[in-house]
């Protein structure tokens, strides 16, 4: 019950006038660079950090959790009508979602994601609050050996889930680390990397590296791409509203997504994909209309999209617990955390209860927010989808290099800004992944200080990684994660999903 | 171009890669090897652990990308247009090039125009004063109402 006391004064900060309205402009922002084709919720969550920059900790935190939510909402809007998903996960929504707008039928699917999107959100934001305190209390009794285990865990899931070798996801990942090594090492002093220029001993910026990698490099590869025409936009036909049959197929499908999503989300494994892909089958197997699949199954838009934002409210729960953040976008958020000198895990939950309490209660207050602004509003975003895109790119880039000064009013790191663009365009055009370089970054050097902690504390005993059982436990599912993709892949080679186009 | 020559092209680029990340791996095991010569006090690995594991994994990889290449199975990427793509690339020079003198708006500008003419849209001389007149709208929102510094020049002068 401790919960929802802590909740009831989350909310009673979340509901202050000034946070609410923080809120209702992160929501707003959020689903305003989020429904922009080919923006990801990583990337609107990057462009619009420095828009936080000079708020409080609190504000811009709850500002943080809008943009979030707004900018996966804004995603799968663009995902049903243009047929780009942002982001690996809104592949599957965008598979049924887009046929349902081709046959006139778009209104009812962007209503069903919306609603089965606030749906999930809700219910998976009340399983986070349920949830952290108690692996708060587990992650407590964490020791360095045990952090580091987790973070290998981490690492073997996200090169393993985002794209489609696990080859491929290990190499962006170890390109991640490498990049993470540059700068002073925090334990010794030294600078390793820096190659005698002084502006490198801070080593690279995280949002730096996101936005580069996300916007730069995504530019250059769309501009890149050989008479690729525009995408064309279905327009709305109809009803924007779900008839009464909508309703009774969508509901089951929702919280069937949501049971997927959440767990999966909440484990420090993380990733997206795999709960939309698990809804989608599942919808798929349970249909009464297995005819309407194929060409726009309104239960293969409500569970996936339900699946996808359940999950994403679930990666909160390593990320605010124990600091481990298992998406991209996760990572850009413990980047926003860090500017304010606030490092998420156990201890933060009784350092600042206020804060983290906050931020949880106004996910509930962006999930409602986005409900009312959303349905209403929908003809304001299906505008914004048909930017022409020399003007939507030419925009994008003048936001990333806004952001990156804002943040740090430097020539060396907009070059930076350009060099990892055009390593992130390097990246897309042979067919890398890109948020295993971002999580390398960020996790590589704490998985470096936890390791050294332990076998430090341990007189050099590298036994301590399997002699401690939570680490051991975490190791030995690490190595199932690596396994057991490649034997379930050679054995059902025939099933394929998320080939675009 | 015929289809081949450009399958060929597509397999050197893949060979190129790998052979980029085994010289990332060398720089990485250089500086390890740089400081092999640091004392490190007290039990615990030192700062040159993590590298090594680095270097060698990097390495490791870039060999398995390299067989890969070889055999042709690398994932069939997507043909490049450069031309478009130096535009682009050109505009964020440029940006960085005008950035210390002309100030945030003139040279956001010139990155806005040089954009949007690497998508088709031109001519420089109307999408440039669009850029400038966006980034200075941009720059008065986000250094009064936000208070970030952003580097001032002639334009921002005037506010």
């Amino acid at each position: 019950m401790d919960a929802f006391v802590s909740l009831a004064g989350g909310l009673a900060v979340a509901l202050q006038p000034m946070n609410l309205a923080f809120c209702l402009i992160g929501v707003t922002l959020g689903t305003a660079v989020g429904v922009l084709p080919g923006i990801g919720p990583a990337l609107t969550v990057a462009l619009l950090l420095p828009v936080t920059f000079k708020l409080d900790p609190a504000g811009s935190l709850i500002m943080f959790a809008g943009i979030y939510y707004g900018g996966m909402y804004g995603g799968s809007t663009s995902s049903i009508l243009l047929n780009t998903p942002g982001e690996s996960s809104s592949i599957v929504t965008a598979l049924e979602g887009n046929l349902m707008a081709r046959s006139g039928r778009g209104g009812p699917a962007l209503a069903t994601a919306a609603i089965g999107s606030f749906v999930a959100g809700a219910i998976a934001t009340l399983g986070l609050a349920l949830l952290a305190p108690y692996v708060v209390s587990v992650a407590l009794a964490f020791w360095p050996a045990d952090y580091f285990s987790l973070m290998i865990l981490a690492f073997a899931t996200v090169s393993a889930a985002f794209g489609d070798s696990a080859l491929r996801g290990l190499t962006s990942l170890f390109l991640g680390l490498a990049l993470g090594l540059v700068g002073i090492d925090l334990m010794s002093g030294q600078a390793r990397l820096d190659f005698g220029v002084p502006d490198l001993l801070d080593g690279v910026e995280v949002t730096t590296a996101a936005v580069a990698l996300f916007a730069i490099g995504e530019t250059l590869f769309v501009v890149s791409r050989k008479g690729a025409a525009d995408e064309t936009i279905e327009p709305i036909k109809g009803s924007l509203w779900m008839t009464r049959e909508d309703w009774a197929r969508s509901w089951k499908p929702w919280l069937r997504g949501t049971a997927f999503g959440f767990p999966i989300g909440a484990m420090p494994a993380g990733g997206a994909e795999i709960p939309t892909f698990l809804s989608y089958a599942t919808e798929r197997r349970l249909t009464k209309h297995p005819e309407e699949f194929g060409k726009g199954a309104i239960e293969g838009v409500a569970g996936p999209e339900a699946a996808n934002n359940a999950s994403a409210a679930g990666t909160l729960v390593p990320l605010l617990t124990l600091g481990l953040p298992t998406s991209a976008t996760a990572a850009i958020m413990l980047a926003g955390f860090q500017q304010y000198g606030l490092n998420p895990g156990p201890l933060l939950f009784a350092a600042k209860p206020d804060l983290v309490w906050g931020l949880i209660a106004s996910l509930f207050v962006a999930n409602a927010l986005l409900l009312i602004l959303n349905l209403p509003l929908i003809g304001l975003w299906v505008r914004l989808l048909s930017i022409p895109r020399p003007w939507l790119y030419g925009g994008i880039l003048v936001f990333a290099t806004l952001g990156t000064l804002g943040a740090n009013p430097s020539l060396f790191e907009l070059g930076s800004l350009l060099a990892l663009g055009l390593l992130g365009f390097g990246l897309r055009v042979f067919g890398y992944p890109i948020a295993p370089v971002v999580i390398g970054l960020i996790l590589g050097p704490m998985a470096e200080v936890q390791l050294r902690r332990a076998l430090a504390i341990s007189q050099n005993d590298w036994s301590v990684l399997i002699t401690s059982p939570i680490s051991a436990v975490l190791l030995t599912i690490a190595a199932l994660a690596v396994i057991l993709p490649i034997v379930l892949k050679t054995r059902e080679k025939g099933i394929t999903f998320g080939e675009d186009d | 171009m015929s289809a081949p020559q450009e399958g060929s092209g597509r397999k050197l680029g893949a060979i190129v890669v790998a052979v980029a990340l085994i010289a990332v791996a060398g720089i990485v095991a250089a500086d390890a090897i740089r400081l092999g010569t640091v004392r490190t006090f007290g039990p615990g690995i030192g700062p040159r652990a993590f590298p090594w594991a680095i270097a060698i994994g990097l390495a490791l990889l870039g060999l398995a990308n390299l067989v890969v290449a070889l055999k042709g199975k690398a994932v069939e990427t997507a043909p490049v247009e450069m031309g478009p793509a130096l535009w682009v690339i050109g505009g964020l020079v440029g940006q960085i090039a005008l950035l210390s003198f002309a100030g945030f708006s003139i040279a956001t500008g010139v990155l806005f125009g040089m954009t949007a003419r690497g998508f088709g849209r031109g001519p420089l001389w109307l999408t440039i004063p669009i850029g400038a007149a966006l980034s200075f709208v941009l720059y008065v929102i986000f250094t009064k109402a936000l208070a970030l510094t952003l580097p001032a020049g002639p334009l921002e002068k005037l506010v």
